[in-house]
């Protein structure tokens, strides 16, 4: 292309610089709309995440969380509105986008007839690597990812937490800017999800991440910053902390009595237990012989448990157990829209209870 | 074009590191050697039996083996083609790794390429072996080489224009036999287009059995380049692959 020899070549570099400090958001989405020839996957969402971050997605299944991620990694046009990375848009130059981005779809994308190193090495050149810069990067996320181990054995041999492990190390073989995880820990066992979700909170310093999950924990113990889409819209955006102090305004605790002489009627316990100052609601959930298990749910901003225990022993009975009844992800959600949510039953069905 | 490279090597190890690349040159090697093995022994016979007769027998290997040998490479190399390319891409859309192809920073006519350059680079593979076959001949007689040599070129240039039909078929769907049974039935037919012209001959026969992909090879066969034949050929690779860059592109706005 022609190009007038009196523009200093300097302004390509300036630019870049402007465009670098402009944006302390490394990912800017707005409106991005996703429609289906029947459905609207993803619709009219806008949100930004900031550098070194590390972001949760958090939805149901088909809320439009891969369907969004797709769109930023240039894996799927959006049918409206605009995405960019690293202040990149994703529509106009998508080479230099998937430059900087490291992804890893719900499955790892391996070859099962390649060996790990013989793997990351492929990657790592359709990413740009080369020579020695190559070798001492798939030394480096070979390490990172504790893989050293299997680095000469077939992927089709690995197991699930290996595989899931060779796919964070492929994502990362480029030393991309964001990292783009498609539910990192689904399939895994425990053991394998505390193991990731730490290499993901270890990689944060040098990467902006962003994950997705339907698991309500995963988001706390992992993120910073958390953007709850549902039905392919966007519910809330929010720090961790003020989504749980939204969430866990109300407390629901599971209460289990039982009467010292073998008998015990439940409906003066419930009685006694309405009449604890912060309690809002007390259901009876069930009584074998002797013994009832109620739910509690105490007013907003109430904390009720130490004089839920007080009143139980008081009044002569003994409290078998006392714990907090997790809040569900669909909890949540009702707690957050204060309406159903939008996909209706099955959309609850699918919603995961923790 | 480095990208393209990159997957072209790829493409070959997953050939070669499973067992399929292995089979298909067995087994291509077993036919082709015996169609080589029937037809110079009906050359031996015939000359045997004219030399009885006190007859002058003209001992032409190149007319008599090598050029009905490379026809009917030709043809079973159709039956082996959609054997290479059924995996190509609807492996790569099964398992998910398309993906990690549409996420990196390559294009997507690199891919496309790549691929289609290693499908063909197996074919490469499979025609050295019958060239084995040929090496007898050379040891034995005094075949003239340059015609065997445009034969071979013509057969890349046949199963290059196969491959990329092939390579087109494998992008629409994410079932291998699919892709499989499918090439083979487009590759089938395309050979049995030629003999449209033997009953008929309305232009729109005419049309048919020059789309016969057999037919082109003819005068490759004979020892002699046609340009009209290289153009068929090569103009067909490039519409396949042509089509495949478009099926790849539309994968992105259906999904």
């Amino acid at each position: 292309m022609f190009r007038p020899r009196t523009v200093p070549v300097q302004i390509g570099i300036d630019s870049c610089v402007a465009r670098c400090h402009k944006t302390t958001n490394m990912i800017q989405v707005k409106d991005l709309t996703k429609r289906y020839a029947r459905t609207t996957a993803v619709n009219h969402i806008s949100f930004e995440v900031t550098k070194g971050r590390i972001v949760g997605f958090l939805g149901p299944n088909g809320a439009g969380k891969t369907t969004t991620m797709r769109m930023l990694t240039c894996f799927l046009p959006p049918s409206s509105g605009t995405a960019t990375v690293a202040g990149l848009d994703v529509v106009e130059q998508p080479l230099e986008v998937k430059r900087r981005i490291g992804y890893l779809p719900e499955t790892p994308p391996i070859y099962p007839e390649m060996e790990a190193a013989e793997y990351l090495s492929f990657v790592g050149k359709l990413k740009g690597l080369a020579g020695v810069d190559l070798r001492r990067r798939i030394d480096y996320v070979c390490e990172r990812c504790a893989i050293g181990d299997v680095r000469n054995k077939l992927l089709g041999k690995l197991s699930k937490g290996y595989r899931q492990r060779v796919g964070l190390a492929q994502a990362i073989i480029h030393n991309p800017d964001v990292l783009i995880l498609d539910e990192p820990t689904a399939g895994l066992d425990p053991k394998q999800i505390n193991e990731t979700r730490d290499l993901i909170k270890g990689l944060a310093g040098d990467h902006t991440i962003v994950l997705s999950t339907h698991i309500l924990p995963e988001v706390e113990q992992t993120c910073e910053q958390v953007i709850i889409i549902n039905g392919g819209k966007l519910v809330a955006t929010d720090s961790v902390s003020n989504l749980r102090a939204r969430a866990r305004g109300a407390e629901s605790v599971l209460l289990e009595v039982a009467g010292r002489n073998g008998t015990l009627e439940a409906p003066i316990v419930q009685h006694k237990l309405e009449q604890v100052p912060g309690v809002s609601r007390v259901l009876c959930k069930e009584q074998v012989d002797s013994r009832v298990l109620f739910e509690v749910e105490s007013q907003k901003g109430r904390l009720v448990r130490g004089d839920l225990a007080r009143a139980v022993v008081e009044c002569g009975w003994d409290l078998n157990e006392l714990r907090p009844a997790a809040m569900s992800l669909e909890e949540i959600f009702l707690q957050l829209t204060g309406t159903e949510p939008a996909t209706g039953t099955e959309g609850v069905a699918a919603v995961e209870a923790h | 074009m480095r990208n393209a490279w990159i997957i072209c090597r790829k493409e070959m190890g997953s050939y070669f590191t499973s067992p399929v690349a292995y089979l298909l040159l067995t087994v291509f090697a077993v036919i082709v050697g015996y169609f080589f093995r029937g037809l110079l022994g009906f050359f031996v016979y015939e000359g045997m039996e004219m030399q009885m007769r006190g007859q002058q027998f003209p001992m032409n290997l190149n007319e008599r083996v090598i050029r009905p040998v490379l026809t009917n490479v030709g043809v079973i190399g159709l039956f082996f083609i959609p054997m290479i390319t059924m995996r190509l891409f609807a492996e790569e859309k099964r398992t998910g790794t398309i993906e990690l192809l549409a996420t990196s920073p390559i294009r997507d006519l690199e891919i496309i390429l790549g691929k289609w350059l290693a499908a063909l680079g197996l074919y490469c593979c499979l025609l050295l072996f019958t060239a084995l076959n040929f090496a007898f001949l050379f040891r034995y007689g005094n075949p003239d080489w340059k015609p065997l040599a445009v034969g071979y070129l013509g057969l890349l240039l046949q199963a290059g224009a196969v491959l990329a039909i092939g390579t087109f078929i494998s992008s629409l769907t994410k079932n291998q036999i699919i892709a499989g049974a499918a090439t083979f039935g487009v590759s089938l037919l395309l050979w049995v287009l030629e003999w449209e012209s033997g009953y008929e001959t309305t232009t729109w026969s005419r049309v048919l059995s020059y789309m016969s992909i057999i037919a082109h090879f003819e005068s490759f066969a004979r020892g002699t380049v046609d340009f009209k034949d290289a153009v068929f050929y090569i103009t067909v690779i490039f519409l396949g692959l042509f089509f495949t860059a478009r099926s790849l592109e539309s994968l992105r706005w259906r999904s």
